[in-house]
């Protein structure tokens, strides 16, 4: 008896290390993959090195080979067109796997080779966890796609192309009045994930002012499959509007979750969305129709930038390019202004010249606010069957 | 009223699929007394062979649901392979050593999926394309209706199957005492060899069934999968047939029932918090008999 619930103890505690053992592995691929890279490590007069810190492997490996692809495509046209000063700029991309520690190895590694930019990290918390040691080392840091508010705050020399977390809620609340004509709103939100929270909470405070009722605020947790519970008390509420603020990979499971439990609501939710419907199979498609989310541009954008820059990404990656892809390219070209107004490569003048810019870019005219945070609209892209198409451009007010 | 209903169809969805993996991992357990944790895995190489199989069954005009029957074959098979190459070997073995195989084939199967496949999560058609039954106003899945019955039919096979057929007596005798069960002529390896295959087909059934709920592949999809259901097991009482399900129907309710009335925060903590309590309380889990260790 006390044998065996001896056993059982040592099991489960075993079974418990194992779990973190096991859940801790998956995604953890070691190969680094560096473009561009030269052996030698420190970039020569000839040449500009420009970095580059994305996760190219692990679980948010797809946002940051098409981020780097953008400007990857971005730096060889620059290149083919004289570089810039006349130098032939070297863009080393060093892989951060989507985790804090390593984003700051590659920080380390590309001061050490006398880089005099840097673009990334991608995903949030890598690019908080290099922001700092950037100001300290006062490095242009230009993250394409980092969406959380804090990230540029009193950091002079933190830029970042996309718009925030906080600002897409409150472009999706003032969607919701506005556009939808919407009165009763609903949020579910990934509590682990500080990206779903700050859309959430602007959200909700943005949606409160112009008159929307939130009916229900319900949450889930990280690695999450089953949503059912917390869906059945939203539609139990009878709003409609949903908000998901989270990635495609979630957003697949949650929207047809959704609709087995009866809600009819519109979906909403920010641009980790984009991807979606490449997530659902095509007998899925119905359950994400009329779903609108927030993005940096849209593929039926028919300005001649627009056009030419997926015509070139074609060309060159054979798939249509991501939202995450012109970010990355705006970065990249970015840099270049800024470099061409500063005159030279030192980090002062092309921090000092970044806070003048007025960019022309892929996703939109953009100028840096006080915090370095771009101004610039919102395209709203709505899936119908299957296909995203532009809804709207909505003006931050 | 309406609401609570529906919180508890949603736990029962949850828990038949719990149940249904907790079923092999106790089946194994009983028999070959060897915690299988690639049993999760085996579940997820099922979804991977059942999405392989989607376009040969969608160009023979077939419904998707048949794609059990290929993952039920390619999982019972790779059962078997895993047992021959993995834990024979190690029959005599400290019990510890069988257990870090067992990690050990967990890890293999879901690297070997992210090598050739890749990491990214992929899609899975709807399994079954019926609308929603209306009863009473209330609007049930016929997935999880599905889900249910399908479990509820293997747990009463498997049982006939134990208690009425030679094979079934076999395993039972084998999970008495093996060296007995050698000197009245069973045929031991096979017999092992067998609870191996049942246990894998049932993961592979599994597997449909998570994929109808749940239409999405990942590599690490069977981890948490298979914590959830050999907690099942334990809370049922391992080696039990009937508390297999029972452990899993248990957690699922729970978990779904805390998600909708207490905090979604919490469900983990109240699942494995009730697994602590009724290790405390009745060790052996809720069927479990109290064993005599023999001196």
């Amino acid at each position: 008896m006390t044998n065996l619930k001896k056993n059982i103890l040592k099991v489960l505690s075993t079974v418990l290390v194992l779990s973190f053992l096991v859940t801790g592995c998956v995604g953890n691929n070691d190969a680094e993959k560096s473009t561009g890279a030269g052996k030698d490590g420190a970039s020569s007069s000839e040449e500009i090195l420009i970095g580059g810190i994305s996760p190219m492997t692990g679980e948010n490996a797809i946002y940051g080979i098409t981020a780097t692809n953008g400007a990857t495509l971005a730096f060889k046209e620059i290149n083919e067109a004289g570089g810039i000063l006349g130098k032939q700029v070297k863009f080393e991309i060093l892989d951060d796997k989507g985790d804090n520690t390593e984003a700051v190895n590659a920080f380390n590694k590309l001061v050490s080779q006398d880089a005099v930019a840097i673009i990334g990290a991608v995903t949030s918390a890598p690019t908080e966890a290099v922001a700092q040691p950037a100001v300290d080392e006062n490095m242009p840091l230009l993250t394409p796609t980092g969406t959380q508010f804090g990230l540029t705050k009193d950091r002079p020399n933190v830029f970042r192309v996309c718009y925030t977390d906080p600002f897409q809620g409150e472009i999706l609340a003032q969607y919701t009045a506005e556009n939808l004509k919407a009165t009763k709103a609903a949020v579910l939100t990934n509590n682990s994930s500080d990206y779903s929270d700050g859309i959430a909470k602007a959200f909700v405070e943005k949606a409160k002012e112009l008159g929307v009722d939130i009916v229900a605020e319900e949450s889930y947790g990280k690695g999450d499959t089953d949503f059912r519970a917390q869906l059945t008390k939203i539609a139990a509420e009878s709003p409609e509007v949903v908000v998901i603020p989270d990635y495609y990979k979630e957003i697949a499971l949650i929207s047809q979750q959704a609709k087995e439990v009866g809600i009819e609501a519109t979906l909403i939710g920010g641009d980790g969305w984009d991807g979606v419907v490449e997530q659902l199979d095509e007998s899925s498609y119905a359950d994400v129709e009329n779903s609108v989310f927030t993005n940096h541009y849209s593929l039926q954008d028919e300005s001649e930038k627009v056009q030419n820059f997926i015509e070139a990404y074609k060309g060159e990656f054979n798939e249509n390019p991501s939202s995450f892809a012109a970010l990355g390219y705006d970065a990249a070209y970015l840099y270049k202004e800024a470099i061409e107004k500063a005159g030279s490569t030192d980090k002062q003048a092309i921090v000092d010249a970044m806070k003048e810019i007025d960019f022309e870019g892929v996703t939109g005219n953009l100028k840096f606010d006080e915090n370095n945070n771009p101004v610039k609209s919102v395209s709203m892209i709505k899936i119908v069957n299957g296909e995203y198409t532009l809804d709207s451009v909505v003006a931050p007010k | 009223m309406k609401e609570l209903i529906l919180q508890i169809i949603n736990g029962l969805q949850l828990g038949s699929i719990f149940a249904l993996v907790a079923l092999g991992y106790t089946m194994v357990y009983g028999i070959a007394k060897l915690i299988n944790f690639a049993h999760g895995d085996i579940l997820m190489v099922g979804a991977y062979v059942a999405l392989a199989s989607v376009p040969m069954l969608s160009s023979a005009g077939l419904p998707i649901w048949l794609a059990v029957v290929p993952a039920v074959v390619f999982c019972a098979v790779l059962g078997m392979v895993i047992e021959k190459v993995a834990y024979t070997p190690l029959r005599n073995s400290p019990r510890i050593s069988n257990l870090i195989t067992a990690i050990g084939v967990s890890l293999l199967l879901q690297n070997v999926v992210m090598t050739f496949i890749g990491a990214n999560p992929q899609s899975f058609p709807k399994v079954f394309n019926v609308k929603p039954l209306n009863i009473f106003g209330i609007k049930i899945n016929f997935s999880i209706i599905v889900t249910i019955l399908v479990t509820g039919i293997l747990t009463i096979l498997l049982q006939l199957f134990l208690r009425k057929t030679k094979f079934g007596k076999a395993m039972r005798a084998t999970s008495e005492d093996y060296g007995a069960s050698k000197l009245v002529g069973i045929n031991v390896n096979h017999t092992i060899s067998m609870t191996f295959a049942i246990g894998s087909g049932l993961a592979a059934v599994g597997s449909i069934l998570y994929l109808s709920a749940y239409p999405q592949l990942l590599p690490s999809m069977g981890s948490m999968m298979g914590i959830k259901a050999f907690v099942a097991a334990v809370l049922g009482g391992i080696g039990n047939i009937p508390g297999a399900v029972l452990g899993g129907l248990i957690l699922g309710l729970v978990e779904a029932l805390t998600k909708a009335y207490i905090s979604s925060q919490l469900a983990d903590a109240f699942v494995f918090g009730i697994l602590i309590v009724v290790l405390l309380v009745k060790p052996t889990g809720i069927l479990g008999e109290n064993v005599k260790e023999k001196v």
